[in-house]
């Protein structure tokens, strides 16, 4: 049985608000740890932190349009083994899809973790952020869901958000335990929380909160805005689609890459241990990149750039959840995420897949039937 | 383009289509040069990566070619391979790579006949594709 309660925001103080919550949590006796974005005291940025200590928790910020990693790689560090330990983590709805496919890959476990989820902002990319908290210091957080849930996050004061989430269809959590919710909710008053699974019940049930129905605008302001992010979505599939749909458009779009793979290790569904284009495979004997040069007079160097993102759209691309960090990590600009989540819209849609939504679906690539895909077998289909 | 020749790397499996390929040539059938076998244990070994270097490098056409369903002598290796060719076949085309160049059959062990009429009627569909894109142009 779901639980709807509220949490109670005083003085507008939303951030203080969700740090009492968080602390409430730490306090239960089934949760250990939180791990949880807060503001680092020696620079205005903010990081996952993992909290043992309920009066650590002052700087808790999970609403500030900064997004520096995609944290399912530290849940997936912190239970890849038993702990021992149960933690809270306050996540992104991308961080916990994220998440379920590295549970699926047997890179983390849900067992000891309790998924806080919260209904999404979106975030600016790295270096836009660090101007945006120039600007406005202390205040940037506030001004940022205000502006946002005002109806303008299209253009905040010259950055535009990052255009993964500018395109993300998936503001609001699924396959959280507990859910934080800020669209339709007055939350200058309250922010609404909800329990998705047994165990988020038990917690909230532990916790005492006062019980609320959902307010009647949720779904409606949801619809809208789902509406709005699909639309721009397409519109960037199109986009995207005419910047590559040729060999010659292809090594266009992506021309400017120097193989430094920070796409690859930025990404939080790229699973390898050891990724093989950083191996002695692709250490080529130095005569090798003459012959491949006399063969048309010219190569691009370092070569074998094409290949390594398309290696990585076929490894992958099932499991793409849309977060963004791939551009985000980008040092010459390359849009990474247009590319995979246009291609990884048809991969997925191939094996009838949608990355972290279910766990129980098994990735396509780790499942296979005997009687399917009759059209790619034979040389006359 | 009369004289187009076309490059093929065919990956076959060593236990059924590289017996075929044997058995042709054994029993003197000819198929055309254009083909070039490349022995594999089973096709379920035939990661992504090694068709798309192929098609990068020039190929005009990637064959993989295994055992029957329920003959793959790992057990299951030809129907991860089935799913990997769906996966690319989603993939390549998006980039201008027409999807009938690549290609995947079963050939069992005692179809030598058969292996040399699907060769020749490969290379004959590949010829009238035309030159892959990545021989003429610089790839990154
Ligand atoms: S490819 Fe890019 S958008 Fe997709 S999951 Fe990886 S980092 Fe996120
Ligand atoms: S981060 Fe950018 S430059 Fe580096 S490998 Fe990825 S696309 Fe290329
Ligand atoms: S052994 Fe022939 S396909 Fe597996």
């Amino acid at each position: 049985m779901s639980i709807t309660g509220k949490i109670e925001v005083q003085d507008k103080d939303i951030l203080g608000a969700l740090g009492a919550f968080f602390k409430r949590v730490l306090e239960t006796d089934d949760i250990n740890a939180i791990l949880v974005p807060q503001h680092l005291s020696m620079k205005n940025m903010v990081m996952p932190t993992l909290v043992t200590d309920p009066e650590q928790l002052n700087g808790v910020d999970p609403l500030a349009p900064a997004f520096p990693m995609n944290a399912a790689k530290i849940v997936s560090r912190l239970t890849r083994k038993q702990m021992g330990s149960k933690i809270a983590v306050v996540l992104r709805p991308c961080e916990i899809r994220a998440f379920v496919e590295l549970v699926k890959l047997k890179q983390g476990q849900m067992d000891e973790v309790m998924l806080i989820g919260m209904d999404c902002l979106g975030a600016f990319q790295n270096k836009d952020y660090l101007q945006y908290v120039d600007r406005h210091g202390d205040k940037s957080t506030e001004r940022f869901y205000q502006d946002v849930l005002d109806g303008k996050q299209a253009d905040i004061e010259g950055a535009t958000l990052a255009s993964a989430c500018m395109s993300c269809e998936n503001p609001v959590p699924t396959n959280a335990d507990i859910l934080i919710g800020l669209f339709g909710v007055e939350i200058a008053d309250y922010l609404l929380v909800q329990s998705q699974s047994k165990r988020g019940t038990n917690l909230l049930n532990q916790m005492h909160m006062t019980e609320i129905p959902e307010p009647a605008s949720r779904q409606d302001a949801i619809t809208a805005i789902v509406a709005q992010r699909i639309a721009c979505r397409d519109e960037m599939f199109v986009r995207t689609r005419a910047a590559t749909d040729s060999l010659e458009k292809m090594t266009a779009y992506l021309a400017n890459c120097v193989n430094c793979y920070n796409c690859r290790v930025a990404c939080p569904v790229c699973y390898c241990k050891e990724c093989v284009f950083v191996t002695d495979v692709f250490n080529h004997d130095p005569s090798q990149y003459l012959r491949w040069a006399n063969r048309k007079g010219v190569i691009k160097m370092p070569t074998d750039t094409l290949f390594f993102h398309l290696t990585r759209l076929a490894h992958m691309s099932t499991a793409c959840v849309g977060c963004g960090q791939c551009s985000n990590a980008c040092p010459n600009g390359i849009p990474v995420m247009e590319l995979f989540r246009t291609i990884s819209q048809s991969t997925q849609r191939a094996f009838e897949y949608e990355a972290g939504k279910s766990i129980q679906q098994e990735p396509p690539l780790s499942v296979f039937y005997e009687d399917e895909f009759p059209e790619v077998v034979g040389i006359n289909s | 383009m009369q004289d187009f020749e076309p490059t093929i790397i065919a990956f076959v499996c060593n236990w059924c289509t590289y017996t075929a390929a044997d058995l042709a040539g054994t029993s003197r059938l000819t198929y055309p040069k254009n083909v070039r076998l490349i022995r594999v244990m089973c096709t379920g070994m035939v990661d992504p990566q090694y068709v798309i270097k192929a098609f990068l490098e020039g190929a005009d056409g990637v064959l993989i070619s295994g055992c029957h369903p329920g003959d793959c002598h790992y057990i299951n290796g030809n129907y991860k391979a089935r799913r990997r060719i769906k996966l690319l076949k989603e993939i390549l085309p998006q980039f201008g790579f027409e999807p009938e160049r690549l290609r995947l059959t079963w050939i069992g062990a005692s179809d030598g006949i058969q292996f040399a009429e699907i060769m020749d009627e490969l290379v004959d569909q590949v010829k009238a594709l035309g030159p892959n894109q990545a021989k003429l142009k610089m790839v990154i």
